[in-house]
């Protein structure tokens, strides 16, 4: 497989304040890495940077030339119509227009083709940025949270739904996250940022579809969440049941 | 920010970043910048005196308008001018903007005021201010309250547009938010409503400066004995182009410096907005 992302010792300086401060990281073709950190350790500005959006202040960024970003809010144009926020920017006709609807199909909204945004809910609106940014055909698929104002049932349904449209387009995908369960869901490697570098870069061994009960599962999550700074009681007999509830490792 | 070659190479089908945004100019630079327009101007203007292309009759010389202004200035005449002219533009501007930020904010906000006030306001303002100017001199005489009533009117409406459009399009659901935390009334419109459409705000703001100096040129030829329009009355009987044109120069001046007022009235008023970061 062939390299998708490769950065070297990324930096960015805010006022004196080194946000990112020598930040490695390599994704392949195909390969779905999330990122996790708390609040305010630079996680956007890493995504910001990959997206183009921002400038580092030092180190070397590479990354393919088809890239998309889904923000954590849907930014979708409210005087276009769903369908014209999916195909924005692409070149106007009959076959992009086909594209669009097939993408909306995809991700479960092709009745609302013609709706205003104003009248979606978050987690609809959420999945037109999700097919906006997927009808592109990206390289390199960048998602900022994008599940992180949705209520947890809507959030499950569209961790499933990121999950089955990333393998069947086979994108490189960085998902930043602060939910630990979310990450070990849906990556094939999870990454943790602290004090402006990854301190934990580990590929995720258990076996799809992934079960909070598994104990590899918990293993792996137990070793990120010390990783984020949060301590869990030793483990006792109601730790598998505490896992099975999906948001339960959020860092909020 | 360079990507080391060997590591390009290493990579063929990748490519840097290029993000698009404008890296931030120092200060000096952007003045030098802004300074170059009108430097431009004044230089084409004496090029064009010098090499004959502009004759005397019709426009003085940079020199010739710099000496009239020294002169006018020595005997205090322009001093006098100004202070008189200012101060007529100032009073009518204030009265124009308090009367079209209020109107503004009444039907921008409230759905009966714009129901009440619109449309006569609408009809109103598609009124050309000029024509009202014998109107005024009947109501007014021909004292100073007609003149800074004239300015006041044609003011008030570039600043009642804009105000109303900016607080219509302050955000509802920030509105609706406010209001569940007990915001509401004056509180709300001070607090949330004014600093939302602070930006619409000045742009009326500067709309009504603008105006308010061509305002002032019509009132002042209201029979008028003293300001900057008087002057001119009097230059233009004696065909002096340089005075003529040192009076044209200090309207110019004047809508520059109005400008530049609120461009500062901007960075000062909203520091929220100050370095565009679009996050
Ligand atoms: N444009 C900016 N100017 C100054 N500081 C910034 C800017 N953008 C981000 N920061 C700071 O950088 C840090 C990381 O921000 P961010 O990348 O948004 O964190 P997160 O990991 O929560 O996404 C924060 O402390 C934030 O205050
Ligand atoms: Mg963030």
């Amino acid at each position: 497989m062939s390299t998708a992302v490769h950065l070297r010792g990324l930096r960015r300086v805010f006022g004196s304040r080194a946000v990112l401060d020598g930040v490695d990281l390599d994704i392949e073709r195909g390969e779905f890495v999330a990122l996790l950190g708390a609040s305010g350790t630079g996680k956007t500005t890493l995504l910001r940077i990959l997206g183009a959006l921002d400038r580092p202040d030092g180190g070397t960024v590479l990354v393919p030339e088809a890239r998309t970003i889904v923000f954590q809010e849907p930014r979708l144009v409210p005087s276009k119509r769903v369908l014209g926020n999916v195909v924005v920017g692409l070149p106007r006709g009959a076959a992009v227009q086909e594209q669009g609807r097939r993408a909306l199909a995809e991700v479960g909204l092709a009745d609302h083709a013609r709706a205003w945004p104003h009248t979606l809910s978050g987690g609809e609106a959420q999945r037109v940025a999700l097919a906006r940014a997927l009808v592109r055909e990206p390289e390199l698929l960048l998602l900022d949270e994008p599940f992180a104002a949705l209520d947890a049932l809507t959030r499950l349904r569209m961790q499933d739904l990121v999950g089955d449209l990333v393998r069947t387009r086979r994108p490189a995908v960085l998902l930043v996250t602060h939910d630990v369960d979310e990450a070990i869901r849906l990556a094939d490697r999870v990454a943790v940022l602290k004090d402006g570098r990854l301190v934990t870069d580990e590929r995720v061994e258990a076996r799809r579809p992934r079960d909070a009960a598994d104990p590899e599962f918990t293993a792996l999550r137990r070793r990120l969440l010390g990783d984020l700074g949060v301590r869990l009681p030793a483990a006792g007999p109601d730790e598998n049941e505490k896992a099975g509830r999906p948001s339960e490792g959020a860092i909020r | 920010m360079t990507a080391a070659p060997v590591e390009t190479r290493a990579y063929p089908d990748l490519v840097v970043p290029r993000p698009r945004i404008p890296r931030p100019r120092r200060r000096g630079m952007s003045v030098a910048l802004r300074t170059l327009g009108p430097l431009a101007l004044l230089g084409g203007w004496w090029l064009a005196s010098a090499t004959g292309v502009l004759s005397p009759d019709v426009l003085a010389s940079p020199a010739t308008v710099a000496d009239a202004a020294r002169e006018l200035w020595a005997d205090g005449q322009l001093t006098d001018a100004l202070r008189v002219s200012l101060t007529r533009a100032v009073l009518g501007l204030a009265c124009g903007l308090a009367a079209g930020l209020l109107l503004g904010v009444v039907t921008g906000f409230s759905r009966l005021g714009e129901e009440l006030l619109d449309s006569p306001l609408q009809l109103l303002r598609a009124l050309p201010f000029l024509s009202l100017v014998p109107l005024f001199m009947v109501w007014f005489g021909i004292g100073e309250s007609a003149r800074v009533v004239l300015i006041a009117v044609a003011t008030t409406f570039p600043m009642y547009v804009s105000t109303a459009g900016g607080v219509r399009n302050v955000d509802r659901r920030l509105l609706e938010a406010m209001r569940t935390f007990g915001l509401g009334g004056w509180r709300l419109v001070r607090e949330v409503v004014l600093p939302g459409a602070l930006p619409s705000l000045l742009a009326g703001f500067r709309l009504s400066m603008t105006l308010s100096v061509i305002a002032l040129i019509a009132a002042e030829e209201i029979n008028s004995t003293s300001g900057i329009g008087y002057l001119m009355t009097q230059a233009q009987s004696f065909s002096r182009t340089d005075i003529l044109s040192v009076c044209v120069l200090v309207y110019g001046l004047l809508g520059l410096a109005a400008d530049l007022l609120a461009r500062g009235a901007e960075r000062v008023l909203m520091p929220w907005r100050a370095k565009g970061a679009a996050r």
